[in-house]
């Protein structure tokens, strides 16, 4: 950006250089690109815990952690993927992509967006940072069920205080997403014009404003109990422990969505491109997406059906539950018929939607056996409930989301990724990924409950299967940062503007990569 | 402890991932059980399995005939259609009319899951952090059960045993055919008890007495774990429930009363941290000693 321009906005173009860029920064594809390396670093981080996890349950017996530390392992890795990894990804890629996609100069609201992003490194800290307090890190799990996350040493006030920071952040995001998207739209781009990534993440965005004060309610008032003498949720005080499961999962069957809609809308930005061919249904894809959205909100205590319900509240969450697969499957449908009779080709980018597509439709199918409640006795709390939450998250939201990366790397960093790493990228995870979680279906099945270090012998076999798998998966990611790397350093042929031969809308309209200032006058929209 | 951790480690490689394929598969599919609701829910578990195999198998074809033909190094051209209202329409229906086909047995189930009336006998179950009691309220018995997985196995210090982290101190002992009523609840924290051939889960949770029932219609011997993360200790707190005879339940109910009831375990989970002050909230101390006696060191 050293280019020193006579045009009147030439002030726009000078910006500080070095780290004060970074810090002070108010442009959203600067900001977007700080979002996706924390997630990077994030993913990283969490990734490591799930090695630890995975090493410590490759045989039966104790080799490598203390169950205690086991279980802040698992705590932290849930935590650290849902807030510090997926979410800000899906921010990361809507602050790059949703201006240049509805021809807006910027985000709506800049100085906001650079600080909900510059919370999240604190936040995070603050969570990583409890594994040197005394008492050691959190260790209830990521559903931080009291009392036994009243238990928690020193870490639990860290624990709150990083919740409602993460949570801060992604409300101003959200607010800042909706703003962004209702008010800077580029003449002529109507709301049922809107690319699809645009359209779950306002979806998304709304759901977020409503569950993650929810969320910060919840913790606030586990907080009180352990500090001021209430009793919100102990038992002894006259308190409700089963409450604070209610509240939380009225956040967290929301999030589940809030964290597989922005995927689902790359997705549905992938296969057109690589079918030749517009997607099919696109108002269905949109009333889908806002039905799954509404549908996320009443079918929270699915969660806990062993908790002691009434039949008639039982048989409510049930058939509320196995109702999302209708809107869902018409996702699914869609996708399948827009790859029918296109001219498909299948660049990396292809093959991770396609990889996400099949393997979150198994987390689904899984989803529904769980949702029928008599047989969810059985499953609820087993390895089952973690096959089925990896293949729903991490193919639909982490696989799509790494799809969206190799689809816009080149618009991002103006250069083609390398494509034959980015195969082979591909496949380890396919593999690594299958090999991980499909025995953990059997596991779960054959009665293998979730969150113990230690297992029975006739679990054996299924497990060291899944380490296996878990090394090759986790190693596999580090060829993503090699390709990224290749592409911000500039090796790597030089990206067209429309990247891609199917490429249709008004981000591949823009240079590649785009100016520091994009659409600063807006382009119509035919 | 490093050189038994690593010949295990070697037994377990060559055994398992060389051998094991021609040993006997591990078990991978949930067990049919002894229990009428065992049988119907595994009914209801292949049912749904199927549909969804079914409902993949459709679909999967669809999009892999699709991908396989329809590429652009075929030739193939891409068509312009990206709606039709008629397809649309029936694939909502469809899953619709699957669903209510899977509600209506799902619904049946679930009705005689929670019926817990004309039950024959009640049995207590209170939850600790990391141990179960056990509360006959017909018979006056009443004690409590506890991992007898020694610590030497669970560091590597010792081979295995068969029943490895599924083994207690005190079974619970129950009569055959006969409808039994659990009531659950929980000292500390919220902990699950589950027995996968029995198919009963449900949360013990402190302040709450929940209700199940089950109906054991094969002598043996059934195993489960606590199904709801409870702590350092969640991973080594099992259940083992033996079904017998009417006649041999009687005799050991009377056994039982005999002998002082509430055994302590004299093995048990490893170092128990002292994380938990609420054990202290017990109404029954008689085995409090023994919990204070183990090694509080992590």
């Amino acid at each position: 950006m050293s280019a020193v321009t006579t045009h009147d906005d030439a002030h726009h173009e000078e910006h500080p250089s070095g780290i004060m860029r970074w810090i002070t920064t108010t442009n959203h594809k600067d900001i977007g690109t700080l979002y996706l390396w924390f997630s990077f670093a994030m993913f990283f981080v969490g990734g490591t815990m799930a090695l630890i996890i995975r090493t410590e349950l490759f045989m039966p017996g104790l080799q490598v952690v203390d169950p205690q530390f086991f279980n802040s392992m698992t705590t932290l890795h849930g935590l650290i993927m849902v807030f510090g990894a997926v979410m800000p990804a899906a921010v990361g890629l809507a602050n790059w992509m949703i201006p240049i996609m509805i021809g807006a100069p910027d985000m709506a609201l800049p100085r906001m967006n650079n600080w909900s992003f510059w919370i999240l490194p604190f936040a995070g800290f603050m969570l990583v940072v409890t594994l040197f307090l005394p008492g050691g890190a959190p260790a209830g799990g990521w559903t931080m069920y009291p009392p036994l996350t009243l238990q928690t040493g020193d870490a639990f006030p860290f624990l709150i205080f990083s919740v409602h920071l993460l949570g801060m952040s992604s409300i101003m995001g959200s607010i800042n997403i909706i703003a962004t998207i209702l008010n800077l739209r580029a003449p002529g781009m109507t709301l049922m014009k809107m690319p699809l990534f645009v359209w779950t993440w306002l979806i998304t965005a709304f759901l977020l404003v409503a569950v993650m004060p929810v969320l910060a309610g919840a913790v606030t008032m586990m907080l009180t109990d352990k500090y001021f003498g209430t009793a919100f949720f102990t038992a002894a005080g006259g308190g409700d422990p089963v409450m604070f499961q209610h509240i939380f999962w009225f956040f967290g069957h929301p999030e589940v969505y809030i964290i597989v809609l922005p995927a689902f809308g790359v997705l549905s930005q992938i296969v057109p491109v690589f079918a030749r061919k517009p997607l099919f249904g696109y108002s269905s894809m949109v009333y889908a997406t806002a039905s799954i959205a509404f549908l996320s909100f009443i079918v929270w205590a699915h969660h806990m059906y062993t908790v002691g319900m009434p039949l008639a509240g039982q048989l409510y969450f049930m058939y509320a539950t196995v109702l999302i697969s209708v809107p869902t499957g018409v996702k699914v449908f869609n996708w399948t018929a827009t790859m029918w009779r296109g001219s498909m080709t299948f660049e990396t980018p292809m093959l991770f939607a396609i990889g996400s597509i099949v393997l979150f439709t198994l987390g689904g199918f899984t989803g529904l056996m769980l949702g029928v409640a008599p047989a969810d006795f059985q499953y609820h709390d087993s390895y089952f409930v973690v096959a089925h939450f990896h293949y729903t998250l991490v193919t639909g939201a982490v696989i799509g989301i790494m799809g969206g990366v190799y689809l816009w790397l080149p618009k991002w960093t103006g250069r083609m990724y390398d494509e034959k790493l980015g195969k082979i990228h591909f496949w380890l995870t396919m593999i690594g990924f299958n090999l991980t979680f499909f025995p953990q279906h059997f596991l779960g099945l054959a009665g293998m409950p979730r969150r113990i270090p230690d297992y029975a012998l006739q679990f054996t076999d299924w497990n060291m299967m899944s380490s296996v798998g878990s090394y090759i998966f986790g190693f596999a990611q580090l060829i993503l940062v090699y390709v990224v790397i290749k592409c911000v350093r500039g090796e790597g042929e030089k990206a067209t503007n429309e990247v891609w031969e199917g490429a249709e809308g008004l981000e591949w309209t823009l240079p590649s990569p785009p100016p520091y200032h994009s659409f600063t006058t807006p382009p119509e929209v035919k | 402890m490093a050189l038994t951790g690593r010949q295990s480690l070697f037994a377990a490689l060559t055994g398992s991932l060389v051998a094991g394929p021609a040993l006997a598969i591990q078990p991978y599919n949930m067990p049919v059980g002894v229990t009428e609701t065992s049988r119907t829910i595994y009914d209801l578990h292949m049912l749904v399995f199927w549909v969804c195999v079914v409902i993949g198998i459709g679909v999967f074809a669809v999009m892999f005939y699709s991908i396989w033909k329809h590429r652009k190094s075929r030739g193939h051209e891409a068509a312009k259609f990206h709606e039709s209202t008629l397809v649309e329409f029936v694939w909502t229906v469809i899953p619709f009319a699957i669903l209510i086909a899977i509600a209506v047995p799902a619904t049946k189930a679930m009705i005689d899951i929670e019926d817990t009336a004309d039950s024959d006998m009640t049995v207590k179950i209170t939850a600790y952090q990391w141990k179960w009691h056990y509360d006959y309220l017909d018979d006056g018995v009443s004690f409590y059960s506890s991992l007898a997985t020694p610590r030497d196995e669970i560091y590597n210090e010792a081979p295995k045993g068969e029943h490895y982290l599924l083994q207690v101190d005190n079974e619970v002992v129950l009569p055959v055919n006969k409808k039994v009523r659990f009531l659950l609840t929980a000292n500390d924290v919220i902990h699950a008890w589950w027995i996968p051939d029995l198919a009963v889960k449900r949360d013990a949770i402190p302040g709450f007495v929940n209700e199940m029932w089950t109906r054991i219609e094969k002598p043996g011997v059934y195993r489960g774990q606590c199904a709801e993360l409870c702590g350092r200790d969640h991973g080594f707190m099992p259940i083992v429930v033996r079904a017998v005879e009417q006649d041999e339940y009687d005799k050991w109910v009377a056994e039982k009363k005999g002998s002082v009831a509430g055994g302590a375990s004299t093995t048990g989970n490893p170092e128990v941290t002292t994380t938990s002050g609420a054990v202290d909230d017990s109404g029954d101390t008689d085995d409090l000693a023994a919990e204070q006696d183990r090694n509080h060191d992590a």
